[in-house]
């Protein structure tokens, strides 16, 4: 049996990326202008929230707690060890709400939803219905992309707060009951610890991460070709994809806002 | 087999294209990477005319729609439709023009999301019609087409020929004056087939909407071309062979990305091209 071996070429490759990154960059951007012209397809929007925002409720509720108590697990020999388990709590609170919360529910949207959207949009381009849409006179990016652009943002940066909220649950329950802190003790730490800048970095990024996961999704969706194998291959993709460049934005984003509004 | 009662009597063709022509493709070409799959394409649709398009699969029939479409742009060549040329326009000016015409796709493209009610009214929902006037008219195409009865179901739950009639109801629902029909009689039972010949045939003879009609099916082109849609009786009936010439219907045959032939059922059984001869026979 002869195997073939398929040669790329770095030029074509290199060409298919700037490609990508440029019909990407063009729906986002359309994504986004789409919020200023009409219709504006509210009934859609409300659909996809109920969708992002209450289907992913169970697992950001579960994957919270989690966190938040492994946080406090793993932290607590190490505090213990220098006399300051009380610091248990600001531990937790700044781990949750400046990082831990919007990464990991960030995670798990992307691994929910852009999943979802990259398959759905391309089944509806290998059964021609987004040809169909067009055809009927309707723009697929304000009808499909923009709703679920708005709707992630909008749901994903309520579904942070409440797993911050449960990462600091899960975190009192370890620190309250294995390690016996007293409750005041812990939630007047995790109050006190947190200034402006930590909420506001909590809470600008998952309006980030949103707009990452449904965009990446719906590019991935709309730019599938080769029939059901597509749709899988953009799946994949969709999530590999969008969990990378939550990351690295995740990165980049507590970096510029340590540069303006300096470290603790 | 009788049709059923028509929509209303407004005919579509009324509108006069500056150009003269519902459509007209002036030297088009399309090639997919390497390959080449519309060369140097000419040829124009009458008002009111129908023109059936043949050709192997593979040969660039439904490229041909979806670029009169606007879905996809030509390499080089000018496409005018209802005298707009849709090469020189934007995807936004698209959007307007596609309302006044109606496709038909090879496998329906239903949004198999939503309803059957939901997919035929689409364009009038989002043209925001009032409730009532939308349901009036979803009824009347759907009665049209005989599916009445499938007005709350779902994609999924309609037969293959289900979905192309409600395919054909969701295009004909804001009265186009221009349809363009992918392979509508494609993969169908000759029962099926030929309820929609019938429907396609009421459209060009009732309402005088000018159609580009892709098909393997060489029978149903020629049942149009030797057929009329009688409106006292309500179906078609067989034209005499002295009539031929009266009805709107001419063929297009496309080979190794060439059109080979474009011209009337009479010219089409004279030709003496090798490859027509074998093609028809």
């Amino acid at each position: 049996m002869a195997f073939e071996l398929e040669l790329f070429s770095p030029v074509e490759v290199a060409k298919d990326i700037a490609l990508a990154v440029q019909e990407y960059t063009l729906l986002a951007g359309q994504s986004l202008a789409n919020f200023f012209r009409r219709p504006l397809y509210m009934g859609d929007m409300l659909q996809q929230a109920d969708l992002v925002g209450v289907g992913s409720l169970p697992i950001v509720i579960l994957t919270g707690l989690s966190v938040g108590a492994l946080l406090a697990l793993n932290s607590a020999s190490t505090l213990q060890r220098f006399g300051g388990i009380t610091l248990i709590g600001q531990l937790v609170s700044l781990g949750m709400v400046t990082e831990l919360g919007p990464l990991i529910t960030g995670l798990m949207v992307a691994g929910r939803n852009a999943s979802g959207m990259a398959s759905e949009l391309g089944s509806m381009v290998v059964t021609e219905q987004i040809d169909a849409m067009r055809a009927l006179g309707t723009d697929p990016t304000k009808k499909l992309v923009t709703p679920r652009v708005g709707a992630t943002a909008f749901m994903l940066f309520f579904l942070t707060i409440i797993a911050d909220l449960l990462g600091l649950i899960g975190g009192w329950a370890v620190a309250h009951l294995l390690f016996g802190l007293d409750t005041q003790q812990y939630w007047t730490s995790v109050w006190q610890i947190l200034v402006f800048r930590d909420v506001f970095t909590g809470l600008i990024k998952p309006v980030l991460f949103g707009f990452i996961i449904s965009t990446v999704g719906c590019y991935y969706g709309i730019s599938t070709r080769g029939g059901t194998q597509g749709v899988g291959r953009s799946t994949t993709q969709a999530v590999v994809a969008s969990s990378v460049l939550i990351l690295l934005v995740d990165f980049f984003v507590t970096k510029l806002i340590f540069a303006v509004f300096g470290y603790r | 087999m009788s049709a059923p009662t028509l929509p209303s009597e407004n005919p579509a063709a009324s509108v006069v294209s500056p150009s003269g022509y519902a459509i007209e493709f002036d030297n088009v070409s399309i090639a997919f990477d390497e390959k080449v799959v519309l060369s140097d394409i000419s040829f124009q649709l009458a008002h009111g005319e129908t023109k059936a398009i043949f050709g192997v699969a593979g040969s660039g029939k439904s490229t041909l729609l979806k670029l009169a479409m606007g879905l996809m742009r030509p390499d080089s060549g000018r496409i005018y439709v209802l005298g707009e040329e849709v090469t020189a326009m934007s995807e936004q000016e698209l959007f307007e023009l596609r309302r006044r015409v109606g496709i038909v796709f090879q496998e329906s493209a239903l949004f198999d999301s939503m309803k059957v009610y939901e997919n035929v009214a689409f364009r009038l929902i989002e043209e925001k019609v009032p409730t009532e006037e939308i349901e009036r008219r979803v009824r009347e195409v759907l009665r049209f087409v005989e599916l009445e009865n499938t007005y709350d179901m779902s994609p999924s739950e309609l037969s293959g020929g289900m979905r192309r009639r409600v395919a054909i109801a969701r295009a004909i629902v804001t009265e186009p004056q221009v349809l363009l029909y992918d392979s509508p009689t494609g993969g169908l039972d000759p029962v099926t087939s030929n309820t929609i010949v019938e429907l396609i045939m009421k459209q060009r003879d009732v309402y005088k909407t000018s159609a580009l009609m892709v098909t393997h099916r060489l029978q149903d082109a020629f049942t149009m071309a030797t057929h009329q849609f009688d409106k006292k009786t309500n179906q078609m009936i067989a034209l005499p062979k002295g009539q031929l010439s009266e009805v709107p219907m001419s063929f297009l045959i496309l080979r190794d990305s060439k059109v080979i032939f474009d011209g009337d059922a009479h010219r089409l059984a004279s030709s003496r091209d090798e490859y027509i001869r074998e093609y028809i026979s």
